[in-house]
């Protein structure tokens, strides 16, 4: 290996944003048809590394970085992401860049169509105004898409695929280019569901196979181990490891990241409180929820239990609670303590205490303009007018701001959330910090029953014990029903006590949390639609 | 890692003094100093030029204010101001025809208008509500037609005022009616301040500030709190049991009371009252003064509306008088709309999201 040049090498890599060091002393060396796996916790620089690498535009707006980077052996300064593109790099980017009233076809070749031979308005004006070779776009199309090793149809629109099938198409635009090199993925199984996120490693396998190194950057350590050649470790904005995948294991790189012993949570053995009884009944539920439809879904929950709601991704495991907390249309009962709850009503679930963390932060959980102290005390001071002072004889209800900074001071501290202080804006947070602020919010409205929606989803491995303990430690003090729902079926086994498994809109069956991986795996894909 | 970068350090001096203030802000306040300090310069007095400016301000400042509400609940800027500019129109005449007098025409006419302007603003925010996202558009269109169909409505209308109608046909309202024997600056002479050629319309400045503080506290209560959370993002409301619509129609109807309520102070400050195609364009002043101010489409507080009435009037009031001594020829009214707009043109440029 010492004889060739790798294909790339940065060198002391550093960057800083406006004096706030984000990066330092980054060198890697990566060979044709390596992976790379890049780990670190949010905010460990992984995402800005690779901004540098792809001459992303913030990176030169914000000063530009310090160190080399060398394509085979060559110094180069990408000053935008097209120069990137000419030296042969690829990027996958956490947010999907399709058109959505394009097909599948017209977005990987976006740009770069074969082009039918002259016409008359491409000779008199220039190349651009000549007429796509659809028959071309097709086959090469079809062709990177066989690449990857899926089954997408070239005519589909992208507005019509599921959130997986997007995932795919992108990759199969950088991989539809010809001079390819080097692909970075940045995170690209956090939105699959377990099968595909394997169809995608064994693409990713085929890749290196055929010389393209890849930079593959995930949470799911796992992936890591099977697909890497060599893992890099970055916390802080440093490298604090450099090892060959087979010789790490997942404790390792968990330590590494956080720099600190993560404990592996034991599963739960306390016994499941089977004569409690049943605190909110749901029948013959449906909801209308795009992607996550609920067909007919009959469940009991009982007082006092952390019960979790599984299945693989667009089963309806998300629709139950968005419906029964009147976000989507609904149908069918629902029964909480001795009362039926009216769906499509949000306000009469909460005045029912009930509460909602949902899936979707940045759209429904979170004021992002507005500071930490409106976020943790809003719903609460609106369903239940808490932190309000009555003036004029209760005439008026005066928002009591000392009230409001106590509160959220309360939960900061509680929930380790990192911020400047509690005016800060929830939209500067980190994810996982963003998620402690979500249930924060729900602590603050002291429900009897919390639905948590994929809890975890994009926070690092640090943040996710945080949280998990937080809602574990709010079931056991405060005697709180937790529902949570997540696609990690492990992190399930760790949290709940029973775990029900959703599966084409209804529920296939309901397992207790020490039952085996098998068991919970027939489950999921019985009815599968 | 998008959080890394926006964890800007605090940055010291002068350069912190830009960002909390506002760059455009500077730039006008700038310009309108230079404007001051020139003034005796050119042959104006610089007293009667504060004079004017304040007098502008005290005119104009309801009608800014009366963006603020539907702002906060993510309506937009309110463009449609002309319909609550009418319903204060009406509530005016129909106070004149009825043959008040005095002070008790003013509050008669803001009395008459209060329904009028409810019922409006009820429409109006029923149709903003059938369209979110495309507000700005359709109030712009609601306002235009809202003027056009009035046009029609004054002339039809039977009012018989001998002091309001054409002279020759006895019917119609005339296009500009005086006040004067009404309600000509009520507001401004109560406890009005004179000293030499400075005085400061006090009752204006008084009456502006109870609906600013009003609009302030308002905005510190639980349905206050509500409005700014839906505009700040209407999902999270409504998971959080708030009924959206009602929240933006409240601020709609509160916008056009404002509107209604503003436009009075106007005419007793101006001294007449402006029909037919006058409220066509008031939206743009008021929109302009709020933006000046360091509003955003969904961030606006009461010091906004006031610094930016201020800055904006100021402008206004001091370059026809300024400019057109310095250059003495036929296009100083053009020059001065080229600099006076293109300064605000050019601050709004330099704008950087919402400022306090």
């Amino acid at each position: 290996m010492s004889n060739r040049v790798p294909l790339l090498q940065m060198k002391s890599i550093s960057k800083d944003f406006f004096g706030n060091q984000v990066l330092s002393d980054i060198s890697l060396t990566l060979d044709a048809g390596e992976v790379l796996g890049l780990v670190g916790e949010n905010g460990a620089g992984k995402s800005t590394l690779m901004k540098i690498l792809f001459g992303m535009d913030v990176i030169a707006q914000t000063g530009g970085y310090g160190g080399d980077i060398l394509i085979g052996g060559e110094k180069v300064v990408f000053d935008s992401p097209f120069a990137a593109l000419e030296a042969g790099i690829g990027m996958v980017h956490q947010e999907f860049s399709l058109i959505p009233g394009f097909t599948a076809a017209e977005n990987i070749l976006l740009n770069r169509e074969p082009t039918n031979r002259q016409s008359v308005l491409s000779q008199v004006f220039s190349d651009r105004l000549s007429t796509l070779d659809r028959k071309k776009m097709d086959e090469t199309a079809a062709r990177a898409i066989e690449m990857v090793g899926v089954d997408i149809s070239g005519s589909m629109l992208s507005s019509d695929m599921p959130i997986g099938i997007k995932q795919f198409t992108e990759i199969a635009r950088e991989l539809s280019k010809e001079q390819l090199k080097l692909l970075i993925l940045d995170e690209p199984t956090a939105v699959l569901t377990e099968q595909e996120a394997e169809t995608l490693l064994s693409s990713v396998r085929n890749m290196a196979a055929r010389g393209i190194a890849v930079i593959f950057i995930t949470h799911r350590l796992q992936e890591i181990l099977d697909i890497c050649d060599k893992v890099v470790v970055m916390r802080d904005g440093h490298v604090v490891k450099e090892v060959a995948a087979g010789e790490a294991t997942i404790p390792d790189l968990a330590r590494w990241m956080v720099g600190r012993t993560v404990e592996s949570v034991q599963h739960q053995d306390r016994a499941t409180a089977g004569s409690a009884r049943t605190v909110m009944s749901i029948r013959n539920l449906w909801v209308d929820m795009p992607g996550e439809v609920v067909r007919n879904v009959s469940l009991d929950v009982r007082e006092g239990e952390i019960l979790g709601i599984g299945g693989l991704a667009g089963q309806g495991k998300l629709g139950i609670p968005n419906g029964i907390m009147g976000l989507y249309p609904a149908g069918g009962q629902v029964n909480f303590d001795g009362r039926d709850i009216p769906l499509n009503e949000p306000r009469k679930c909460l005045d029912a205490q009930l509460a909602f963390v949902s899936e979707d932060r940045r759209g429904v959980g979170l004021l992002l303009d507005e500071s930490l102290e409106w976020n943790i005390a809003f719903p609460a001071m609106q369903i239940h007018d808490k932190f309000l002072k009555p003036l004029l004889g209760g005439l008026i209800k005066w928002r009591d701001d000392r009230a409001i900074k106590e509160v959220t001071l309360k939960y900061i501290d509680q929930l380790q959330i990192k911020c400047t202080g509690p005016r800060q804006k929830a939209r500067e947070l980190s994810g996982g910090n963003q998620q402690k602020v979500c249930l924060s919010k729900a602590f603050a409205l002291e429900p009897k029953f919390l639905f948590v929606s994929e809890p975890t989803r994009g926070i690092d491995i640090g943040a996710k014990a945080l949280v998990l303990d937080a809602l574990k430690k709010f079931n056991r003090e405060s005697g709180v029903t937790v529902v949570m729902i997540s696609s990690e079926l492990e992190e399930l086994r760790q949290t709940c006590d029973r775990i029900a498994i959703i599966s084409g809109g209804k529920v296939a069956g309901i397992l207790p949390a020490a039952a085996s991986s098998e068991e919970f795996g027939l489950l999921m894909v019985e009815q599968v639609r | 890692m998008s959080q890394t970068e926006k964890t800007l350090k605090p940055v010291s001096g002068f350069s912190a003094f830009v960002q909390n203030f506002g760059l455009p802000r500077l730039i006008i306040a700038g310009f309108l100093l230079l404007l001051f300090i020139a003034a005796p310069f050119v042959g104006s007095n610089f007293f009667t030029q504060l004079t004017n400016t304040i007098n502008r301000f005290s005119w104009n400042a309801i009608l800014v204010l009366s963006m603020v509400p539907m702002v906060h609940s993510g309506c937009g800027l309110n463009f449609g101001l002309p319909l609550g500019i009418v319903s204060g129109l009406l509530g005016a005449t129909i106070s004149m025809e009825l043959g008040f007098t005095g002070g008790l025409s003013f509050l008669m006419a803001i009395l008459i208008a209060t329904p009028f302007a409810l019922i409006f603003g009820y429409g109006y925010g029923h149709l903003l509500n059938r369209i979110k996202g495309g507000e700005m558009m359709i109030a712009t269109y609601v306002g235009f037609s809202a003027v056009s169909f009035m046009c029609i409505a004054w002339l039809l209308l039977p009012y018989r005022s001998p002091n309001m109608v054409w002279g020759l046909s006895g019917k119609g309202l005339r296009t500009t009616i005086t006040v004067e024997g009404y309600y000509d600056k009520i507001l401004a002479n109560f406890l009005k301040i004179e000293i030499g050629s400075f005085s400061i319309p006090v009752g204006t400045l008084l009456f502006f500030a109870l609906l600013a503080f009003l609009m302030w506290a308002f905005l510190h209560t639980k349905a206050g709190t509500a409005m700014t959370a839906v505009g700040s993002n209407p999902t999270f409301a409504r998971a959080s049991g708030i009924n959206v619509d009602k929240v933006r129609l409240q601020s709609v109807i509160m916008s056009t009371w404002l509107g209604a309520v503003g436009i009075l102070v106007y005419q007793q400050g101006f001294g007449f009252i402006q029909l037919y195609m006058a409220p066509f364009y008031m939206a743009l002043p008021a929109i302009s003064a709020i933006l000046i101010g360091g509003a955003s489409v969904n961030k606006a507080s009461i010091t906004n509306v006031i610094i930016g009435t201020f800055l904006f009037q100021g402008i206004v009031t001091m370059t026809p008088t300024v400019m057109n001594n310095i250059i003495r020829m036929d296009m100083s009214e053009v020059i001065r709309v080229i600099v006076s707009q293109g300064m605000i043109l050019y601050a709004l440029t330099r704008k950087q999201g919402g400022s306090k």
